[in-house]
């Protein structure tokens, strides 16, 4: 039983979360936060649909982007309740991934990852065509910020709290999942479907179930971005982007929801510190994800481990056994 | 075939298949009855894993019926005839590879509970409960192969008659009504095979249905009540372990196998 050294993590979690709100004062900071935060959130989805259930998105940016138009959209031009706008989001994000989810999961591997990938050009290509509702290629602005009780989230510190706070949330439901019924019967589809089936897993439903859950991720994400922002444009929804969140997925470590932070911390906070990355983004990006896919398979952190692990052993002229 | 339809759990009602040119499976009929260990034996290619695909969905027949407790199941998906209660193995050992051991056999009560995604999600306290559950008669299925010390090890680290074992453990974890075993004795040793007979000799006794597809014909000879014998897709024999021994059409088909131990 996993309790005192999962409640651990959650409480350093917390601690760590309430820390930095407490002590720290410049606003840089914390902006950078809130996007590792956003990105963390979209990076978890995929891995759970990537890492866990062994289906690739290449088109997850759509989602993203369904959810921040949606709530920007809602707030800026119908002046609806932004926590009404972010719900609608995960709506038509859930609904977009449902109908595209029945002919493409289906398919297998490359297919499944083209499929996905055309899903993703198409929405990005109506985010910058239909200029009557999403304001173009030059973006909708004047989206308002979400508040609660009166207390409006427009600094980056109040955003900080509430986007670390769900994120916390949406973490720790996602270790609860991976632990469950259903997220064994994920994992176990991932590792052969033909066994799963004979277990009365109804593979295809549940390939379905989570594709769709991890679109909601994306769009929760999404509006999330859109108020902090106050800003969207299609710029942010490419394809360079959904091929950013599948290396931060690799990155990070497939399967690993901690890792999750980690890929999507590393990938967020590297471009600021380098400027490189400014002129080189994806080739740096490509090489990231073809080094870390040759050379450490099981992500960053497990990667690391089973080298310092096979070092051991070598030194000590001892042979692996099990 | 005059089948006792009252008295049958499984009827196979001449049930073929080809694969393009050829013919798999050729009109087979044949029953197990409830509480029954019957053997499907034959030499290599003749159909016998197959067969145990059309029984369980993963392919479908071209002619006949295939009823499961009075239920025409040919055709079905299959993750829909396990949740009637057919659980299998597979004659490559298909584990879950990245799960611990009790996860794996966990997957197996998957039929026999319900919670959904948003459950495993929120954990309600019913969700915990029935993972408690789940874990309690996932325990008890791998204490019953003889694996409850290796439940936390990773599946894949097994040895190869170890996961066996844990193969059967998660189909019985499944509480299946009928149990299919795809040459579950390939690849293990004399001491292996010992406490893979008694298993399925045990699973008798408690009343459990067993088809079986096996090579080793000392170990079919011990557990099975009946013996089917396909050769190039079609049934030649059907009848109790001392009358197929005798059968002259089973003796050539295989002749030159050493079979008779
Ligand atoms: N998916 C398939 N596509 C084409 N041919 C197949 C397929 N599956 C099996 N066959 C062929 O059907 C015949 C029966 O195969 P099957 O695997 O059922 O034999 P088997 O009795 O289980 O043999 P073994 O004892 O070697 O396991 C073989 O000739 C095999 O090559
Ligand atoms: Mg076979």
């Amino acid at each position: 039983m996993t309790p005192p050294r999962f409640l651990n993590r959650w409480l350093l979690f917390a601690v760590a979360v309430g820390v930095i709100a407490a002590f720290m004062d410049q606003d840089y900071y914390y902006t950078l936060l809130n996007f590792i935060g956003i990105h963390t959130l979209l990076v978890v989805g995929l891995n759970l649909l990537l890492g866990y259930a062994g289906q690739i998105s290449l088109g997850h940016a759509a989602f993203f982007g369904l959810g921040a138009y949606t709530s920007g959209i809602l707030t800026a031009t119908c002046g609806v309740d932004p926590w009404l706008a972010l719900v609608a989001g995960l709506a038509v994000s859930g609904l977009a991934a449902f109908l595209i989810g029945i002919p493409a999961l289906k398919l297998r591997g490359y297919y499944l990852g083209m499929a996905t990938l055309g899903f993703g050009i198409i929405i990005y290509i109506i985010l910058n065509e239909a200029d009557g509702l999403t304001g173009g290629p030059s973006g909708l602005s004047g989206i308002p910020s979400l508040s609660l009780a009166g207390l409006a989230f427009n600094t980056p510190r109040r955003l900080y709290l509430l986007i670390w706070i769900i994120l916390g949330i949406i973490l720790a439901m996602s270790a609860n999942l991976v632990n469950s019924r259903t997220g064994r019967a994920i994992r176990a589809l991932h590792d052969g479907e033909a066994a799963a089936e004979s277990l009365g897993v109804d593979t295809f439903r549940l390939k379905l179930k989570i594709f769709v859950w991890s679109a909601l991720y994306a769009s929760l994400a999404g509006s999330l971005y859109a108020h902090t922002l106050n800003f969207v444009a299609p710029s942010s929804f490419g394809f360079m982007f959904s091929i950013k969140l599948v290396t931060m997925v690799v990155l990070g470590g497939m399967a690993s929801i901690w890792g999750s932070l980690l890929g999507a911390g590393t990938l967020t906070v590297l471009p600021e510190l380098l400027t490189v990355f400014h002129d080189f983004e994806m080739v740096i990006f490509g090489a990231i994800l073809m080094v870390v896919m040759i050379f450490l398979p099981r992500g960053l952190v497990r990667g690391i481990l089973d080298l310092c692990e096979s070092r051991r052993y070598k030194r000590q002229g001892g042979r692996i056994s099990f | 075939m005059g089948l006792k339809q009252e008295n049958i759990l499984l009827a196979l009602d001449n049930v073929s298949l080809a694969f393009g040119g050829l013919q798999a499976v050729e009109q087979v009929s044949f029953g197990v009855a409830p509480g029954a260990v019957k053997a499907v034996i034959g030499p290599n290619g003749a159909g016998k894993t197959t067969l145990f695909n059309l029984m369980t969905g993963f392919l479908t027949p071209q002619a006949g019926r295939i009823v499961f407790a009075g239920e025409e199941i040919q055709g079905r998906p299959a993750h829909r005839i396990a949740r009637r209660g057919i659980a299998r193995t597979f004659q490559l050992v298909q584990l879950f590879d990245h799960m611990t051991v009790l996860e794996n056999v966990m997957v197996g009560r998957h039929r026999l509970s319900h919670s959904g995604l948003l459950a495993g999600a929120l954990q309600f306290p019913w969700t915990r409960r029935e993972e408690k559950e789940i874990r309690a008669k996932a325990m008890e299925a791998l204490e019953f192969v003889g694996l409850a010390d290796r439940a936390r090890q990773s599946a894949a680290a097994l040895p190869l008659g170890l996961k066996r074992m844990l193969e059967i453990a998660r189909a019985l974890a499944s509480a299946p009504t009928l149990l299919l075993l795809d040459e579950p004795a390939s690849g293990l040793d004399a001491v292996e095979t010992e406490r893979l007979q008694d298993l399925i000799l045990e699973l008798r006794r408690q009343g459990l249905t067993t088809l079986l597809v096996e090579h080793d014909m000392g170990l079919t000879m011990e557990v099975a009540d009946e013996i089917a014998v396909l050769n190039y897709g079609k049934l030649i024999a059907d009848g109790p372990p001392r009358a197929i021994q005798k059968n002259p059409e089973v003796i050539a088909a295989y002749l030159g196998t050493d079979w008779q131990t």
